[in-house]
């Protein structure tokens, strides 16, 4: 069963139109990352569930039940923000309990409630401090225990790690997946940060310009990219994109440098088309390049080469057999590892007969 | 920006000393004043250093004015106006800066307008509606015929009165519209995050609730700041309590002082109406000294 359905729901500004009719299915109890750009309408569409901007056609389910028009409390979803929004005049105490209050519930039973979540969060010595006295990580746990404390559906998260230096976003990362292990609930995180959004997700929905690009797990995203903008926006250092021609029969390219390289399943395209590799991918073979400069990434080197025919291509390499600048390579490509692309239209090619379940992959094959 | 230049530093401390001797001159004089008897006070050339005659003159003053009497009616008009202020200028600001609405603009034009037509420039009509409030809505159904019609067919002669002279509501009420506190307030309103306000609205309080847990106490700088401002301004008030207190018992200690001055050829006992003054000044001056920390605290606005 699905937890959140979002039926040809659009949002228009006046006459601008931000979010195109999305159709998704978000499955209950995983956790669904909203990855893109910014100004790809990720925001705008987690506001929506949230309540926070209203919908201008199409239809919201939560649980089931049409939303369109209720009340964001009546949602059964908490938000966390990206600046954690918490009240500054509040202590931690009061912070987490305020909805409960709101709520009109006994005080002594809202300091039970609260007790029980600041344990749980390790924030039970901070309980009589103000936001203004806590570290942004402390922070952090604060707005996910004032989201925690209503015991919602749904947790909705607005880039909530954008705001922490790198070493406590890693650590904090961590915790938010512990957390939804431990609570059972769905949660919808939105990032721009394509490393947040392989590490946390079982459900990846990449957005671009108000659409949703592609849905899927992590890893089907990653080695399958629908289209020349996932795969560029997925994985660090991107994938390598070159420009190349099928040849007749189908089976073969023919990159800008006259070389050619041997595709797995022959192609139905003819003309031009791009080549993606990842740079792990890429293996020794009779490509030839000139390595132009090396990248040390301590664990291993990314070098960055120059084919014959001027296309740049970055792979990885053991710092050991690390390559100098200037020296002469021989690369392969191999079949089994290379994206097809239509450099026109962006879409990816190899996977024209099994697009049917890549377009479908917008609702997601249940877990 | 730090200028390092010591004779422009020389200069101002100069110039600033200058100044609160300027101020302080008149304040000096009205003390020396109220320390004098009768013969001390009109002497030629004028006392420069106290006498002995403080406290007499005080009780003096205190009994002339019967200023028992008058300052209550001072505080309760004082208190009344600043609370009025403040509550009208709080919930106007909050619909200006958290509501969307269709005549927001008109509104904010219309407040900002009333800036340029203080209360001495529309102090006749305002008169006029004290002396009845419902004189526009009267002559709303005479114009219309209504007036004329209802008594032709049930005989009943509509006659709106609503007087508001002598009242502590005629002395309150045409004070408290304030656009300054508004813009005050809309200027706190709008260095609130609109993430605050979201996340109100997800822990499920309305805006009435969001106004008083959040807005209210976050603004308490603020409404010092203003509470003192506002306390001073409905403390000297003069022209309007004159005006609409038209019996001698219901009169504000301002209007009671100036019915002190010595005039025609009365005795010229100024030892008498400056220690009057220095009574009337202490109020105002107790509030601004209690508020001092709140008050600069509130118009700089580094806390939040």
């Amino acid at each position: 069963m699905s937890a959140i359905d979002l039926i040809g729901v659009r949002k228009d500004y006046g006459s601008q139109t931000a979010i195109h009719g999305i159709d998704l299915a978000l499955p209950e109890g995983a956790f669904i990352v909203i990855l893109g750009p910014s100004g790809c309408g990720k925001s705008t569409l987690l506001r929506m569930v949230a309540g926070l901007e209203t919908i201008t056609a199409g239809e919201l389910r939560i649980g089931g039940h049409r939303m369109n028009e209720r009340e964001p409390k009546d949602r059964g979803c908490a938000m966390v923000f990206q600046n954690y929004a918490l009240y500054p005049h509040m202590t931690v105490a009061e912070n987490i309990g305020y909805p409960l209050k709101v709520a009109g519930m006994r005080r002594a039973e809202r300091q039970a409630r609260v007790a029980e979540v600041a344990a749980s969060l390790e924030l039970g010595a901070l309980l009589g401090r103000r936001p203004g006295e806590l570290s942004g990580g402390q922070r952090q746990r604060v707005a996910m225990g004032r989201a925690m404390v209503r015991q919602p559906r749904v947790f909705l998260y607005d880039e909530p790690l954008s705001n922490l230096d790198a070493r406590l976003r890693v650590q904090m990362r961590l915790e938010l997946r512990r957390l939804h292990e431990k609570l059972g609930a769905t949660s919808v995180l939105v990032t721009h940060d394509q490393q947040e959004g392989m590490t946390l997700a079982d459900h990846l929905v990449v957005m671009k310009d108000g659409r949703v690009e592609q849905a899927g797990t992590p890893r089907e995203v990653y080695s399958r990219p629908a289209s020349l903008f996932v795969a560029g926006f997925l994985g660090s250092p991107s994938m390598n994109l070159l420009p190349a021609e099928v040849l007749e029969g189908g089976d073969t390219l023919r990159l800008a440098g006259g070389h050619l390289v041997r595709l797995a399943e022959p192609l139905a395209e003819r003309g031009r088309v791009t080549l993606g590799i990842r740079p792990e991918h890429v293996t020794t073979g009779g490509l030839p390049a000139r390595v132009e400069m090396v990248e040390d990434l301590g664990a291993s080197v990314l070098v960055h080469a120059q084919l014959e025919g001027g296309a740049a291509i970055a792979f990885h390499s053991p710092a050991e057999a690390a390559p100098a600048r200037g020296e002469e390579l021989g690369l392969g490509l191999p079949p089994a590892r290379l994206h097809l692309f239509d450099p026109t239209t962006g879409r990816r090619l190899a996977a024209v007969a099994r697009a049917e379940s890549a377009h479908r992959g917008l609702d997601f094959p249940v877990a | 920006m730090v200028e390092r230049r010591p004779w422009l530093d020389v200069f101002t401390h100069v110039l600033l000393l200058f100044s609160a001797l300027a101020l302080l001159l008149p304040v000096w004089l009205a003390f020396v004043a109220a320390t004098h008897d009768l013969a001390g006070v009109n002497r030629v050339p004028i006392n420069w250093l106290p006498g002995p005659y403080l406290l007499d003159n005080l009780a003096a003053a205190w009994q002339r004015g019967s200023f028992a009497t008058r300052f209550g009616t001072s505080l309760i008009v004082a208190v009344g106006v600043t609370a009025g202020k403040i509550l009208l200028a709080m919930l106007a600001a909050f619909a200006l800066v958290f509501f969307q609405w269709r005549a927001k603009i008109v509104v904010f034009w219309l407040i900002f307008l009333t800036l340029m037509l203080p209360l001495e420039v529309r102090i006749v009509p305002t008169y006029a509606v004290a002396a009845n409030a419902l004189a526009p809505f009267q002559a709303i159904l005479d114009a219309t015929g209504i007036t004329t019609l209802v008594a032709a067919v049930s005989g009943i002669e509509i006659s709106l009165q609503w007087q508001m002279l002598n009242s502590y509501a005629g002395l309150i009420l045409p004070l408290i519209a304030t656009a300054t506190g508004t813009f005050l307030y809309r200027q706190f309103f709008l260095t609130i995050p609109e993430e605050l306000v979201e996340a109100a609205k997800m822990d499920g309080a309305g805006p009435l609730r969001f106004l008083r847990d959040v807005l209210v106490p976050l603004s308490r700088t603020t409404i010092a700041a203003l509470a003192t401002i506002l306390f001073v301004y409905s403390w000297n008030q003069y022209l309007w309590p004159l005006l609409v207190t038209t019996e001698p018992d219901r009169a504000t200690v301002m209007v009671e002082l100036s019915r002190m001055v010595p005039r025609g050829d009365s005795i010229p006992d100024w030892n008498v109406v400056m220690a009057g003054a220095l009574l009337v000044m202490l109020p105002p001056l107790a509030v601004v000294i209690f508020m001092q920390r709140w008050f600069v605290r509130g118009l700089v606005q580094t806390e939040k």
